[in-house]
């Protein structure tokens, strides 16, 4: 358990660098120079010159590296061309948009994969199981900003009885507008999830129904459905923790699509917005804080992982 | 891939399987063997309406001619988006760009993949370490982000968002591929034509890739269908194909404020686009068991 330990956190701190690498160098070596982003169309060498002096990028690539990492650490994210506003507190208010949408979004996935998927297992052989499964394969083909699109028009268009995108101005102070703005969103990207979701749950209870130690509890006398609660459910649940920590990240990531769809005002508006103005330190700093999150959260799983299923701590430790 | 391509010989199949599971393999490979059918059959359809959109066009793309928002029926099959144009030719000139999208990507991963995953499954040691923690902290990495990255660099074009869904994508290729290979080669095959003077190269050309070959083929057949739906969603962003290219994103990006009136215009690219992923993905599916017959006992 020590060395996993040891060669994942090795891996997570491995990643964190290269992301903070990849995002620097990819943004400060690709053409376009921030400084055009400051200064108006026609502008002097020397307004350039000046312009880059002030954003740092006339030192040495190395030297703009180490000070960048140094500020990234002291949680400073630098200043956003456009606004000049801090990129870190823009980030912050963001946040409360965008982690409940995704934790809503990711726990009412859950509750909807986890029953149909091992419905879908279990009763392969009725009706309803392949028929669950076809609508779960159907699901997965179906891009996010499409589900929100159609259940836009269903709700809030056609029957009007919730909001169409927009979040309150005061944001959390009045909640019940705050939650409203949220439904749909959240359903959109919950829905998207739980189709990819429930395909593993299957996946994980067929093998567990196939299971010599199965036979065995059922020959020993127990019913179907008590062997499967009391054995089967406890091991299919094995790999879809592995898989629940990958699926937080993806759901974190639709969010951030789906976030366009409904005009919300959390980190994907502000990264796409960011994009669309060449604001460098804006993406540089809602990228870096993206992908740590996915970074940590997949590192988190596969920890607990470990510690829910001995066998996997043993085999690490021989 | 031809049907009579030999399995991988990674995992024998069992010479006598009592569980329950063999009982039901007919069904289950006769199901299978529909997946394919349907899958190929979607794929082809789209496939041929992007063939044929090369020799004949129902209207010229920027013909806006017709009218705005003209409701489906009539001359305009589909009816014509905000700004005039025939919804049908916009819908097959994105399907043009969903699959060279798909063909595209699953090139650029295909060949960067197997060919780091080969080269990192002959690596030894510390070397081997190395190349599989690499890999896992490129797949650590999501393709969308990624694929952001680099039009945050390089400017949103088709070109960009091809290479950065292949880029991610040759990832996760190259770590199956690097798996693969260390499998085939611990096996007595690869020992015994290396004591018969054969090359490596030759060993490579004539067992590791025949060998490998089927399960990658299925890997990217899967991801083909991932690559379609990352594109969609760089274009509705505004981050992938530039207007006035007909991206299926793009179309339904436009389609989002008039779908009251017009909702042709959201449903047609949107069904298009889930048509071809599910045909993506049901051909890979039944690939898959005719690669690895144990499986399709499922």
């Amino acid at each position: 358990m020590i060395s996993y330990l040891l060669r994942r956190t090795a891996i997570l701190l491995g990643s964190l660098f290269l992301a903070a690498v990849a995002l620097f160098v990819l943004l400060r070596l690709l053409p376009g120079d921030p400084a055009n982003a400051l200064l108006p169309v026609g502008a002097t060498p020397e307004q350039i010159e000046a312009a880059r002096r002030q954003l740092g990028t006339d030192a040495p690539l190395l030297d703009q590296f180490g000070t960048w990492l140094g500020h990234v650490f002291t949680l400073d994210l630098g200043k956003s061309l456009i606004s000049t506003l801090p990129v870190g507190p823009e980030i912050v208010t963001r946040l409360p948009v965008t982690v409940p949408l995704t934790l809503a979004a990711f726990v009412l996935a859950v509750l909807v994969a986890v029953p149909v998927g091992v419905l879908a297992a279990v009763r392969a052989d009725r009706w309803y199981g392949p028929v669950l499964n076809a609508v779960a394969q159907f699901g997965i083909a179906v891009p996010a900003f499409w589900v929100g699109l159609l259940l836009i028009t269903v709700f809030a268009l056609r029957l009007q009885i919730l909001p169409a995108g927009g979040f309150p101005p005061d944001g959390w102070a009045s909640p019940g507008l705050a939650i409203e703005a949220l439904v749909l969103p959240v359903i959109t990207v919950a829905l998207v999830m739980s189709a990819s979701l429930i395909r593993y749950v299957r996946a994980a209870t067929l093998d567990v129904l196939g299971a010599d130690y199965l036979r065995t509890a059922r020959s020993l006398g127990m019913s179907r459905s008590g062997a499967m609660r009391r054995h089967g459910l406890r091991n299919a649940a094995v790999p879809v923790i592995a898989v629940l920590a990958m699926e937080l990240a993806t759901t974190f990531l639709g969010a951030v699509v789906v976030e366009s769809v409904f005009a919300l005002p959390g980190l994907g508006g502000l990264l796409v917005r960011g994009i669309a103005q060449h604001d460098y330190p804006v993406i540089q700093g809602v990228m870096l804080v993206s992908t740590a999150t996915v970074l940590v959260v997949g590192f988190l799983g596969d920890l607990a992982q470990r510690l829910v299923d001995p066998r996997l701590r043993n085999r690490a430790a021989s | 891939m031809s049907s009579t391509a030999s399995p991988p010989d990674l995992s024998p199949a069992p010479q006598s399987d009592p569980s329950p599971a063999s009982a039901r393999a007919g069904a289950g490979s006769r199901r299978r063997s529909l997946h394919l059918v349907i899958g190929l059959v979607l794929v082809g359809i789209i496939a041929g309406g992007v063939l044929i959109s090369y020799f004949w066009l129902p209207f010229a793309p920027d013909d806006t001619s017709g009218g705005r928002l003209v409701p489906p029926g009539g001359d305009h099959l589909l009816g014509t988006d905000k700004l005039g144009r025939d919804l049908l030719t916009q819908l097959l000139i994105g399907g043009r760009i969903a699959l060279a999208t798909a063909l595209g990507a699953v090139a650029v991963g295909g060949v960067l993949g197997v060919s780091f995953g080969l080269l990192a499954g002959f690596a030894t040691r510390w070397l081997d370490d190395a190349a599989a923690v690499v890999l896992d902290i490129l797949i650590a990495f999501p393709t969308l982000l990624l694929a952001m990255l680099l039009v945050a660099g390089a400017g949103a074009s088709l070109t960009t968002a091809i290479l950065a869904i292949g880029l991610a994508m040759a990832a996760i290729v190259a770590r199956l591929t690097r798996v693969l290979v260390k499998q085939v080669l611990g096996r007595d095959y690869i020992t015994a034509a290396r004591i018969a003077g054969v090359s490596w190269p030759r060993v490579v050309a004539s067992h590791v890739l025949p060998n490998i070959a089927p399960v990658v083929l299925v890997n990217l057949a899967l991801q083909a269908g991932l690559a379609v739906l990352a594109e969609a969603s760089l274009s509705y962003l505004g981050l992938g194909t530039p207007p006035p290219n007909a991206s299926w994103g793009r179309m339904l990006y436009e389609a989002q404020a008039t779908v009251l009136t017009a909702p042709a215009a959201a449903l047609a690219p949107g069904l298009a686009l889930v048509a071809l992923v599910i045909g993506m993905n049901l051909t890979a599916d039944g690939l898959r068991d005719l690669a690895d017959p144990r499986r399709a006992a499922r």
